[in-house]
């Protein structure tokens, strides 16, 4: 439900930082807090985004749900195939349901979210 | 909050529970787009306890009946039932609800969990003597049965022939041995029932239900695929199609307003609004750019703001994003191009017919 490799924000996105490329998601629990999810916008290749920035929509049948920016950056890839398969974020939201590729200046903003176990912390205690 | 008889039952199958209307309800047990399709391929149990009843009796139930209701319950027969607006005398509507009659001079009224404390007082203040009313709401659990296969399970633990109940007609059963009143309605846009019965028995006939429809598979539905389900079906939300501000004949519910009947409270404001021409309609929209509609959106017509949209969503049938929309009357034409606005952005639309979708009758 966690996966110890990538790291949490209060929002409820996940990012797994490669080099300078950081590619961002929603997590297990919000995907699961969202129910079956039908529709996802994106941005576009070249936009921008300071960390806390809204870069998407996530949309399931009862919710319209934002989607932030974890960490500043800007977007060289999107997802595609979840314009036509917005499944793929309840399916696999770690995996396929992966949103956003940010080319990321430095690895500061990531180490300031929360590893796995924090995660786990935060979720528990907002319950 | 407020909890059905049902309450444990829900949180026993780990449905998500939600605040609706003050109760404490299931929205979903295993995800919304799979309990909607299982109702409208096989069948689905819906428990639909915070509905309010209230009992209107006595020698001049007819009578206050009439007064209330625009449809015309002089017509229905003992045990037969009707689908009516409720209306103000300005023709906004109070609510929408079920006229069951139980006798030649003892009505049932179902109506809205969130309007029945307002509905019963609304009754009140226009009760004539000889008629006695009564909230026995808490009195009264409810479930529903939704489905293609619902007759087939429920017959399996009915002691009467549920295939001689017609629609909107109702019948008194022993469904699992506890007596019930059922009758072939719904709000799903599928055949089924509605079954009212004692609160302290609606726990054994729920798992009795489950447990004879187990094989054609049936589950348990919540709130939220009930919303689809009678969306798709073009079946009204009080609150979201209709409200004080929304009179029938805008609405689309003209033939439940029987303007030819004798007075009833709303009856001059609609034959005046009726004469003068409707100005709003309610309509079907599919959206033709990516989006999908919600309730509140703006819809413009080349950029002017022509109503707004009441009712909105993926469509699990149809695989289409569409909405119901009241708009100016004049725009109304199916095929007609809109636009919806969707944060910010104006997203082309078109108007289509509605329902978006319709049972095949057998």
């Amino acid at each position: 439900m966690y996966p110890e490799d990538l790291k949490y924000s209060k929002d409820h996105e996940w990012v797994k930082l490669d080099g300078n490329i950081a590619t961002v998601g929603i997590t297990h629990y919000a995907q699961d807090q969202l129910g079956d999810v039908v529709f996802v916008e994106l941005p576009m290749e070249g936009d921008s985004f300071e960390a806390g920035n809204g870069f998407g929509v996530v949309e399931s049948v009862k919710a319209v749900s934002d989607v932030y920016a974890p960490v500043s950056g800007t977007v060289i890839e999107v997802n595609e195939k979840l314009l036509e398969s917005p499944e793929l974020v309840n399916e696999d939201p770690y995996g396929d349901g992966w949103m956003i590729k940010l080319e990321v200046a430095g690895e500061s903003e990531v180490d300031r979210l929360m590893d796995a176990r924090e995660y786990e912390a935060f979720i528990e205690e907002e319950n | 909050m407020k909890k059905t008889p049902l309450h444990k039952a829900h949180l026993e199958a780990n449905a998500k529970m939600v605040n609706f209307g003050g109760w404490h309800m299931p929205v979903q047990y295993v995800g919304i787009l799979e309990e909607h399709r299982n109702v409208r391929t096989k069948a689905g149990l819906f428990d639909v306890s915070h509905m309010g009843e209230i009992d209107i009796k006595g020698n001049r139930a007819l009578e206050l009946v009439q007064k209330l209701i625009t449809n015309d319950a002089s017509k229905l027969a003992v045990k037969q039932a009707l689908y009516t607006p409720m209306c103000l005398p300005n023709g906004g509507i109070v609510d929408d609800l079920l006229v069951y009659r139980k006798g030649e001079n003892h009505f049932l009224l179902v109506v809205n969990a969130a309007n029945t404390d307002k509905d019963y007082q609304w009754i009140e203040e226009h009760a004539i003597d000889g008629v006695a009313i009564a909230n026995i709401s808490s009195e009264v659990a409810q479930l529903a049965l939704q489905g293609p296969l619902a007759e087939q399970i429920l017959q399996k633990i009915s002691n009467k022939d549920l295939s001689q109940i017609k629609f909107f007609w109702f019948d008194y059963v022993k469904v699992d041995g506890e007596d019930c009143l059922v009758s072939r309605t719904g709000y799903t846009g599928e055949d089924g029932f509605e079954i009212y019965l004692a609160p302290d028995k609606a726990r054994k006939v729920w798992y009795a239900i489950l447990e004879a429809g187990k094989e054609e598979g049936v589950m348990p539905i919540g709130l939220g695929a009930r919303d689809t389900l009678r969306f798709e079906a073009r079946l009204p939300l009080y609150g979201n199609e209709l409200s004080e501000e929304i009179s029938p004949l805008e609405a689309g519910l003209e033939m439940f307003v029987k303007l030819d009947k004798d007075n009833f409270i709303g009856k001059e404001a609609l034959e005046k609004q009726k004469a003068a021409g409707v100005k709003r309609k309610l309509v079907g929209l599919e959206m033709l750019d990516r989006g999908i509609p919600r309730t509140h959106y703006k819809v413009l017509k080349d950029g002017e703001e022509i109503g707004f949209v009441t009712s909105g969503s993926f469509s699990p049938t149809l695989e289409k994003n569409i909405g119901l929309a009241l708009i100016k009357a004049e725009h109304a034409r199916i095929g007609n191009k809109i636009e919806i606005q969707v944060r910010g952005r104006n997203l082309k639309a078109k108007i289509v017919k509605t329902p978006f979708y319709k049972r095949e009758v057998k």
